[in-house]
Parts: structure tokens; sequence; C-alpha cells
């Protein structure tokens, strides 16, 4: 299989289609909260269908990241239920989460880089840990670089790169591995509009290719721009919403060169 | 210019930083723990070796004095004696001292007078044991006894307990002070691992998110502690090698004092000290990786 995005491998499929399949992600009246703190989020439902595509707004500090960390099981929820790939959260056994972080790819907010690996160790990471053959995966990842737009660049230090390459290395390693899921958190925090577009529409050809998306992001426009619907929090409580414009992400397709 | 990245020959990279500024520090403390208790290693094996010579030495003779009354010939009792001696079980052999070397003894405090020679003096037996299975004191003076002969056994028990409990004790010191080295090793390779998860906290976050397992993250630390404290070992045990090669160049067999005798043989016991080293580095970094993987969701 190819990362070039030519041909989608399945059709677009978007929450609002009902699928057979059980969510990849499905949140029943959860709370969570830091120590003795109140609640950070409260009473949060919602079902992400696999192959649908999210936004996750809302203003800074109001929960997104602590939203993501519970469903890429780096926290726990204080009640409520939390199921990834129809399984409960709660009643997960230790040595089956290794595993199931497996098919979810993160785009952390910090980024979280190797800082003392080049951009191709960096990126094959996932691979290694899942103890895969560097034969079988050395050209898909020498793909993926050049499909970022830095294929020029794998083996430099991630000290020297930029701030939009650093975000574009980010995606690549969580994408690498091929996740069911894809949890951005701010994917275009520091880079400008026009990388931004472009970090977006990446992720938009990825979702084409089957998996679920979601993004958190403060960037209104952004969000307006991709006509994806929106989860918004707020008070420690999410509403949906669709987007109220159609998308506008540029004419023409994604390619090597685009980026 | 370096020539353009391929990824067909591409090599994967440690996944943990080569250089932390703290190994170095870390290096030395180990090396010196594992001189220390290299150098503990040889005084003991000296020590043991030490009491084991005395000890053997005194097993394996006995001395006993034979008394005659004024009708007998003490030569002839003497005589007498060692032929008893010959048929005890556990006798090598027994050789009475003649007149003569009875008189030497005795000459500084008597003179060479001719009171000497109308005396009846003791005479001394020495008598060599069969080291494997040597006669008691008893059986000796049991079989003198039947045949009627007065004498004082004289098989240095009461020195052989002494020796051995002071061979024991230097044993048991080697032992309980090599046992402290190997702990404060493990505890500062312990401590060390923990401040290297802590600096590295990010990169062990970053694998456990991504979906490694602990034992993989364990792997890691385990190795890099491991290797690290091989040489370490090595450097340590090369030292303490060294230096006993030196004291026993400079002291012959006996080494710089006949208490402490050291072997060429005594160096191979710092031959497994890497290994050790590195054993208990990994045994300490795998416990630590997992207890703080524990405390993650
Ligand atoms: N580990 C933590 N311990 C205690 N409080 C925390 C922790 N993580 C987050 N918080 C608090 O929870 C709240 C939500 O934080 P969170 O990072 O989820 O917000 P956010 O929506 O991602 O914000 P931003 O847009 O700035 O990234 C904040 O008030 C924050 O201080
Ligand atoms: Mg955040």
């Amino acid at each position: 299989m190819s990362f070039c995005p030519a041909a989608p491998a399945s059709p677009v499929v978007n929450s609002a289609v009902p699928s057979e399949k059980p969510p990849t992600v499905r949140f029943r009246d959860v709370g969570l909260r830091y120590g003795r703190s109140p609640e950070i989020l409260r009473d949060i439902s919602f079902d992400l269908e696999p192959g649908s595509f999210h936004f996750l707004t809302g203003a800074s500090g109001a929960g997104k990241s602590s939203l993501l960390k519970l469903i890429y099981l780096a926290n726990r929820p204080t009640r409520g239920q939390v199921q990834i790939f129809g399984q409960d959260a709660q009643r997960m056994r230790p040595k089956d989460l290794p595993g199931l972080r497996r098919r979810i790819g993160v785009v952390f907010q910090e980024i979280y880089l190797m800082e003392h690996l080049n951009v191709f160790d960096n990126t094959v990471l996932p691979l290694r840990i899942a103890g895969q053959n560097p034969q079988d995966y050395r050209n898909d990842a020498a793909e993926l670089l050049n499909w970022v737009g830095l294929g020029r660049r794998m083996d430099a230090m991630p000290e020297t790169l930029s701030g939009g390459e650093r975000q574009r290395l980010a995606i690549a390693r969580a994408v690498v591995g091929r996740p069911s899921i894809v949890l951005a958190d701010e994917p275009t925090g520091n880079v400008d509009h026009e990388m931004g577009l472009r970090i977006l529409r990446l992720l938009v050809e990825l979702n084409r290719l089957g998996t679920t998306i979601l993004i958190a992001s403060h960037d209104q426009d952004l969000v307006a721009r991709s006509g994806m619907p929106v989860m918004h929090l707020d008070g420690g409580r999410l509403s949906h919403s669709q987007s109220p414009f159609q998308p506008d992400l540029g004419a023409e397709p994604m390619g090597a060169g685009d980026i | 210019m370096a020539k353009a990245f391929d990824h067909r020959r591409w090599i994967p990279a440690p996944l943990l930083p080569r250089q932390d500024g703290r190994d170095a520090s870390l290096v030395f403390v180990i090396a010196v723990l594992c001189f220390l208790a290299c150098l503990t290693g040889i005084g003991g094996l000296g020590a043991d070796r030490a009491a084991q010579g005395w000890g053997r030495q005194l097993k394996g003779s006995a001395t006993i004095i034979v008394r005659s009354t004024i009708s007998q010939v003490p030569d002839a009792v003497a005589d007498q004696a060692v032929q008893v001696l010959g048929q005890v079980p556990g006798v090598k052999s027994a050789i009475a001292q003649d007149r003569s070397e009875a008189e030497a003894l005795l000459a500084p405090w008597l003179g060479q007078d001719s009171v000497l020679q109308n005396l009846p003096l003791p005479r001394l037996v020495n008598v060599q044991l069969d080291v494997l299975k040597p006669a008691t004191s008893e059986s000796m003076a049991n079989a003198l006894k039947a045949a009627g002969l007065d004498v004082t056994v004289d098989d240095h028990t009461l020195w052989m307990k002494d020796i051995g409990r002071a061979g024991d004790m230097a044993r048991g010191l080697a032992i309980a002070t090599f046992a402290l080295m190997a702990l404060s090793a493990a505890a500062v390779i312990t401590f060390a691992t923990r401040a290297g998860m802590s600096m590295r906290h990010q990169i062990v976050e970053l694998l456990h998110l991504t979906g490694a397992q602990d034992r993989f993250i364990a792997d890691l630390f385990q190795t890099r502690f491991a290797i690290m404290a091989f040489f370490a070992g090595f450097l340590g045990a090369g030292a303490a090698a060294g230096l006993a090669a030196v004291v026993r160049t400079l002291g012959g067999a006996e080494g710089l004092t006949p208490v402490l005798p050291i072997a060429w043989t005594d160096l191979l016991i710092t031959l497994p000290c890497p290994v050790v080293a590195a054993l208990v580095a990994a045994l300490a970094a795998r416990l630590t990786t997992l207890g703080l993987l524990r405390a993650m969701p």
C-alpha cells in the first residue's frame, strides 16, 4: 500500500452516516478532574464513527487536550465510560494497552520529537516500537516524508527544523503506522496560515484513505474553511455543530510537490 | 559535503541518547565500587590462604612427650613409643629425638653439665600425621598408655581452633564487604536510572504512548546501564588486578606480608567483576524502569 493519496482507498465516511462497526470512540457521561479541582470535563457524550472527521474547539484551557488524552489512553476519566474501538477503557488489561495505542496516531500539542534522532528515525519510531522489519517499512516511510515535504530533510536533526517542519514531522510520525484514528492537538499551532491550510489538506487526504480524524484547534478560520463538523467545549460541556461554511481548502489536489 | 540520505542504507539509531552528562561520574563511582570489591575479594582469598596454610602445618603434625622412670632407659622408652605409634592408623611417621637433641634443648637452662648425664630427660617424639585422615590425640594417647608409657600428646588442636576462627572471620568479613559493595553499586545504579528516567521522562512517555511495551522500554534502559556498568566494572577490576599484581611482584609468593599471601591465580577473581556489575546494573535498571512505568496510566 502506498501513502500516495491519488487513489482513495475508501469513500469518505462522515459521522452522519451510521455504520455497523462500533464507533471508533464513544464517550458516555464522561467527567474528568485533576486532583481536587472542579471537573474540567462534565457529562461528555459523543461518538466518533470510523472514517469521520471532526474538529474540537474551545477556549484555551477549555479541556481540549485533556479530552484527547482520554482517547489516547494517557489518562483515565474520573467518571463515565470511554470506549475505544468498542473496548471499555476502564476494563482494558494493562498488557492490551500497547496494542491499542499503536492503532492511535497522536500529534501532540507539544510535538515531542526525539531530539537526538534524525527526521527519518523520528518518523519510523512507531514502527520500530511495533517490532516491524525495517526492510518492510523504510520505503513507505521515505515516501511518506516526501509526501509531507520533508523528503530532502530525512537526515536532519529536529533542532535544525523550522516550526512547520517539526509539525509536519510530528504528523508523519503520527500516521506512519497506519493508525485507525489520528488525534491532532493544535497541528497548526506553530505555523502561518498558509502552512496551516497545507497541514489541514494533508489530514483531509488521510481521512479520504479511511482514517478517523479528530483535530483540536482554536484556529476558527481554519475550522470554518474545512467545512467539517465541530465539537465545541465550553464550561466543561460539549456542544455539536456543523461548520457554517462550505469547504474551501484550495482546489489543487495534494501531491509530493505541493507542500 | 555529506552524501544525500539514502533510506535504503538506513541503520536504526539507538533510541536512547548516547551521551548523558551524568555518565562519566556514574562510571567513576561504579568503577571505584568494583575496584574496592575486587580488592576485598583478593584480600579475602589471601587471608583464607594464610589461615589454611598455618592450619595445614599444624594439622599435619603432633608432638608427644615421653617420660621415663629412673629404672627405664629413656631412649629405649622413646623407641618403644615410636614403634607403638607406627601401629596407630593415621600416623605417617614418628621420629624420636635422641638424648643429644634433648640436651641441646635444655642446655640454655641447665648448661652442659654432667648433671644432665644422670637425669632421666623426657624425650620428644615428632609425629607426622596422614593429612587426609589424621590420628586423633586420643587414639595415640590410648595406644601409648596401653603399652604402659607415660606420655602427653599435643596435637595443636587448641591452636587450630583459633586459626580456624580467624580464617572464618576473614572470610566472612570479605564476603560481607563484597556484598555491601554490590548493594551500593545496585543502589547507585537505581538512583542513576531514576535520574536518567526523569531526565528522559519525555522520551519514556513518548515511547509509552506510542505503544511500547513496558518490557521494550525496560530493555532499553537495562541494556544501556548494563553496558555502562560492564565498562565501569572492567576499569575497576582492572585497576584492582593491577594493584594486586604489583603487590605480588614486589612481595613474592608471600605478598607484602606473610599474613596476606597473594597468588597470581587470585587475580582471576576480578574476571567476573564486569559481568557481575553488568548483571546488577541490568537488574536495578529493569526493576526501576518497570516500577516507574507501572505508575503511568
Ligand atoms: N496534568 C494536569 N494537572 C492539573 N491540571 C491540569 C492538567 N492538565 C491540564 N490541567 C488543567 O485542565 C484545564 C484544561 O487543560 P487542557 O490542556 O485540556 O486545555 P486546552 O483546551 O487544551 O487548552 P489549550 O488550548 O491552551 O491547549 C486547564 O485549566 C489546565 O490547567
Ligand atoms: Mg491543549
